[in-house]
């Protein structure tokens, strides 16, 4: 072992080349990895306990994640659950007895159009059912490897406005790029900002604010990068654009290069979509080959730019534009404090411009199309058209691009969700929306929404919802901070006494004001988003909630059941 | 000051450096602003415990990760429910570990502790969540006690060996956050360093063998006064002291699981005791004997959570006979002592005292169980969490003047202060 150090950003790549090798690390590894990189084992551990795809324990000779969102639990979870443990002989978080298959659950997949979903060693299967589990082990025992047995995931492109279609279109790659020919920097700045384009990731920031600020701040190194994390539950229009036209989502990225003045881009793709990075990687090589990367890209002004893809390791957390460039920079995926923006202080200190993969896939078309056509679409604070992923209680789940402002019960009957009861808008960080809404308008004027667009009917239990969220918070939080890390847990306690029957009204007003404390006082934007389903849900499914509290007001009971108390003293003593 | 600005502060117009970190530009200012994690050589600051809580331009903020810029609106004190998320910061912070003040070293020179006392915190208004965290005795100098860490990351980022490796990192996320200790790098402190490693800490949960009880009790850190300013603990005045009908008031006492010990620090009044029986009589309670209520009573004190199913029928019981509960005690207040069981299942508790004893005889063995004999419950639950509680006595046990300053302000409004050295969680 050569006792240099590598740079710490190859952290995440060089756990990822012993992992994929016997899907763990041993504490070898983590010595070699200290010794490598010159830093205590500890901190090496640190990284590697942060994210979930990291085993420290053998995870098995195929390794299976079980998507566990609430569109996956509606879908036939435990079925499904019960069949991979039946077939591979592995309980759910563990490994069989033969060391064959580790068998986990795992956050969104990106795949809620097709639920049940897993991944089988990083290769998606999709709409599972006992039977094609069963099917799927038995040939995954039989040694066929599983990129031979998972299945091509369906794009579901399910609407675009026809002729108002600005982002699912012909795609002919480089036109945008083709535009640079004529246009300085600040010329491709101005047609972002004229077309009024935003972040497409969630914030709605205003695109080209953003990339003027970055191309102010002068320095010898700044970089480019795309947020491919997509893992707000439901959400999966990245990975339809990335699989559809990654060549769109460059061409963005580089312009975004060109406009602030930066030669260094990077892709941080989840570990979810590792089996879109081929095709991306395919992709970068081609564009190369045509000089749309690399040191001579023709332009109005000299442009050399390239962009590698960076692997993540699941985290939600690392959506979150300052815990993905930690998560860049090798370490734990943790969001910064808000001292700098990343235009200001990015990867490496660097000024860095993040974007959503929509945003640079929206920003190419502009270039096309020119701004004003973008201006024609959608509403005046929120012009041109936005893709939104539907999944959940309706026929049609899928990619649907709509022009902003459209209505909420257009967009129903366009998935064809014929007993809509709920619609979680933006996922679980989002709003909750009552069908007394229906006739409210998805944009910026109105209701935004990041992507996700979750539907569900009558039959389902408000209540097993707001848990599936807390449960996803409570496991994605990245844990620095009081109110995320300790509020969603408590909030969680609040849930299970609900479930049980012991909450009165108060314990409801308790949970929205420590919902309230969460959202004010967290660091970064999981936790103050976290509490908004279960508080909006209060609010707008009053008799839902009326049904399973206790409105006497008895001063003698606070949730306190002694049957339930006491049952496990009687279990000890009758054995 | 090279750059100055000008920023409000609760209203005041002051002037301070640009740039300057906020939690710095309030206190210059003279105005108290607490803090937890905030360790001043710490830069970039951690932002972690959120404790530093103000309100910027209308929006909460941490002030120890805030710079100061011109024209800022900053409110520290003036919105009085600033306070009180700042107080709910630290009140998560011991639901969430499991901090049994009695029993650790630091008690007296802990900053969380401090803290509490700095706020008024008189409970934790959230439930215990009573997670099993680990004691790890591995380090060679070191214990590390996880049930106290309030992962503030003071020492991930400042304990470092001499050749600038780190001797601490986080580990897990979520609420599994934990901080994790390299044996090899802790090896190679020196004694000095693993002292600092200890002080640094604001918790009890960095302990250095053989020199954690260095200081004596009552002579340590918020012994005596608190973290900022004042000589008065903050508290929540009881609301409305009840009205007179010129007859005596009536006091009952009870100790459920508790130890008695916060009955005899009711005694603790000495001849004080013979005022107050000219003021109050007593009902049902250890120290009259009575073992019924015989009439209504005014105020109940409780000492004690509920571990068993006849504690929870005497609290109910109370409950219904009394105008206003008191809980006095850490034990009443959230299970206290008794709840060290609570992060052990039931059976194993049981197993453990009556099967698998020292000085139980293998054959003979049982776990008591008849139907005299009141079922043990699955944990010990504070007695809020049964009955509602009106107002809560901290302290391991509370002194006797916090408990009869408060039991006379409830019955007769009676001016109400409590001094540092009487507000106590051990
Ligand atoms: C918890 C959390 C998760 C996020 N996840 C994503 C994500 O998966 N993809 C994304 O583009 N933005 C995500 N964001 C928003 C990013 O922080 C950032 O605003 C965005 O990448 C900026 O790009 P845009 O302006 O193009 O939207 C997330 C934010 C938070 C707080
Ligand atoms: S809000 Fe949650 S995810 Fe964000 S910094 Fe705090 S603990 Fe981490
Ligand atoms: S003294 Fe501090 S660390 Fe020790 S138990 Fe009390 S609050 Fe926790
Ligand atoms: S061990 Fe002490 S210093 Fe380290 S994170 Fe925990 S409380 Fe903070
Ligand atoms: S002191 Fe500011 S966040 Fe802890």
């Amino acid at each position: 072992m050569q006792p240099i150090s590598l740079a710490r950003p190859q952290l995440l790549n060089a756990i990822w080349a012993m992992h994929d090798v016997k899907g763990f690390l041993d504490d070898n590894d983590i010595g070699q990895l200290s010794t490598l990189f010159g830093v205590s084992a500890v901190e090496i551990e640190g990284v590697v306990s942060f994210y979930h795809f990291f085993h420290r324990q053998p995870s098995g000779k195929h390794t299976i994640y079980l998507n566990n969102s609430i569109v996956s639990e509606f879908s036939g979870f435990e079925e499904v659950k019960r069949a991979f443990e039946k077939e591979t002989g592995a309980t759910l978080g563990k490994v069989d007895a033969t060391g064959t298959f580790g068998f986990y659950e795992t956050s969104c997949i990106g795949l809620s159009d097709q639920e049940p979903a897993a991944l089988v060693d990083f290769c998606p299967v999709v709409e599972l059912t006992p039977q094609k589990v069963k099917t799927l082990i038995a040939k995954l025992k039989s040694g066929a490897p599983a990129i031979t047995v998972c299945d091509e995931p369906k794009n579901n492109i399910r609407y675009t406005p026809g002729e108002r279609a600005f982002i699912l279109k012909d795609y002919q790659p480089g036109t945008a790029l083709q535009k640079l020919g004529e246009l300085a920097p600040t010329d491709v700045i101005q047609q972002v900002k004229d077309a009024g384009l935003m972040g497409m990731g969630g914030a709605f920031f205003p695109t080209g604010i953003k990339w003027e600020g970055c191309r102010k701040n002068a320095s010898n190194r700044k970089f480019v990068v795309c947020n491919a994390d997509e893992g707000e539950p439901g959400t999966f229009k990245d990975r339809v654009l990335l699989n559809t036209m990654p060549g769109l989502v460059i061409e963005g990225m580089a312009l975004g290069a060109y406009a602030v003045g930066a030669s260094e881009g990077i892709i941080y793709l989840r570990a979810e979509y590792r089996w879109l990075k081929e095709k991306i990687e395919q992709t970068l090589e081609d564009f190369r080959e045509k000089n749309w990367l690399g040191d001579h890209i023709p332009a109005k002004q000299p442009f050399s730019f390239d962009i590698r893809v960076q692997l993540g390791a699941g985290a939600y957390v690392c959506g979150e534009e300052t815990a993905l460039l930690n998560s860049l920079e090798g370490k734990r995926g943790e969001p910064r404090t808000r001292r700098y923006f990343p235009v200001e202080r990015g990867y490496l200190s660097k000024p860095t411009l993040v974007n959503n993969v929509e945003t640079f896939a929206t920003a190419a078309r502009i270039l096309e199309s020119g701004p004003v056509q973008m201006r024609e679409l959608g509403t005046k604070d929120s012009p041109g058209t936005k893709l939104i992923s539907i999944s959940g209680d309706c026929a049609r789940p899928g990619i649907y691009e709509i022009e902003w402002g459209m209505h909420l019960s257009e967009l129903l009957t366009l998935c064809e969700a014929n007993d809509p009861y709920y619609v979680q808008v933006s996922g679980p960080s989002g709003t909750t929306v009552s069908m007394k809404e229906r006739n409210r308008r998805l944009c910026k004027e109105d209701l935004v929404c990041g992507g996700s667009f979750m539907v569900f009917n009558k039959s389902r239990d408000l209540l097993q919802i707001l848990l599936n969220f807390n449960n996803f918070f409570k496991h994605e939080s990245c844990g620095i901070c009081t109110p995320c890390r300790a509020g969603n847990f408590i909030l969680n306690r609040k849930l299970e006494k609900l479930e049980l029957g012991l909450c009165s009204l108060r314990d409801l007003v308790e949970i929205e004001d420590w919902g309230v404390t969460i959202k004010q006082n967290s660091r970064c934007g999981l936790g103050q988003l976290s509490p908004n389903s279960i508080i909006d849900a209060i609010h707008k499914f009053p008799e839902y909630f009326d049904s399973r509290v206790d409105k006497s007001g008895s001063r003698l009971s606070r949730g306190f059941d002694m049957e339930r108390a006491v049952r496990e003293y009687e279990e000890a003593v009758e054995a | 000051m090279s750059n100055p600005i000008t920023i409000t502060i609760d209203g005041k117009e002051v002037q301070v450096e640009d740039g300057s970190l906020l939690i710095n530009a309030i206190r210059e200012a003279g105005v108290d602003v607490p803090s937890l994690c905030y360790y001043e050589h710490i830069d970039p600051p951690l932002g972690t415990c959120r404790v530093c809580t103000v309100e910027v331009n209308g929006r909460h903020q941490a002030s120890c990760t805030t710079l100061a810029r011109n024209g800022m609106n900053v409110v520290v004190h003036d919105d009085p429910t600033l306070h009180d998320t700042r107080k709910a910061m630290v009140e998560m912070l011991f639901a969430e570990g499991n901090h049994f003040c009695p029993a650790c070293e630091k008690s007296g020179d802990c900053d969380l502790q401090g803290m509490g006392y700095e706020l008024g915190v008189q409970m934790s208004r959230f439930p215990h969540l009573f997670i099993d965290r680990i004691i790890d005795y591995n380090p060679k100098r070191m214990v590390i006690e996880h049930n106290r860490c309030i992962r503030c990351r003071r020492c991930v980022d400042e304990v470092l060996t001499d050749d600038g490796k780190r001797v601490f990192s986080f580990a897990h996320r979520g609420n599994d956050t934990e901080v994790a200790i390299d044996y090899e790098q802790e090896a190679k402190l020196n004694e000095e360093q693993a002292m600092r490693a200890m002080h640094i800490c604001p918790t009890g949960a960095i302990l250095v063998r053989g020199k954690s009880l260095a200081r004596p009790f009552g002579d340590r850190k918020y012994d005596i006064k608190g973290v900022h300013s004042g000589e008065n603990v903050p508290m929540e005045k009881p609301l409305a002291p009840m009205g007179s009908n010129g007859e005596k008031k009536v006091i009952a006492t009870v100790s459920l699981a508790g130890c008695f010990g916060c009955h005899m620090s009711m005694l603790d009044l000495d001849m004080g005791i013979l005022d107050l029986v000219d003021l109050v009589e007593f009902n049902k309670s250890p120290l009259t004997d009575i073992k019924h209520f015989t009439k209504k009573v005014d105020v109940g004190l409780i000492e004690g959570g509920c571990c068993n199913s006849e504690n929870v029928e005497v609290l109910r019981e109370f409950r219904r006979k009394c105008d206003i509960l008191v809980a006095v005690g850490e034990c009443s207040i959230w299970g206290g002592l008794p709840a060290m069981r609570n992060m052990v299942p039931l059976r194993e508790c049981l197993e453990e005292a009556y099967l698998h004893s020292f000085t139980s005889e293998n054959e003979a063995a049982i776990i008591p169980s008849h139907e005299d004999i009141p079922k043990i419950l699955d944990k010990v639950y504070a007695c809020s969490e049964v009955v509602d509680i009106d107002y809560f006595i901290p302290g391991c046990p509370p002194s006797a003047n916090h408990i009869w300053k408060m039991v006379k302000n409830i019955l007769f409004g009676a001016e109400y202060s409590v001094v540092y050295p009487e507000f106590k969680y051990d």
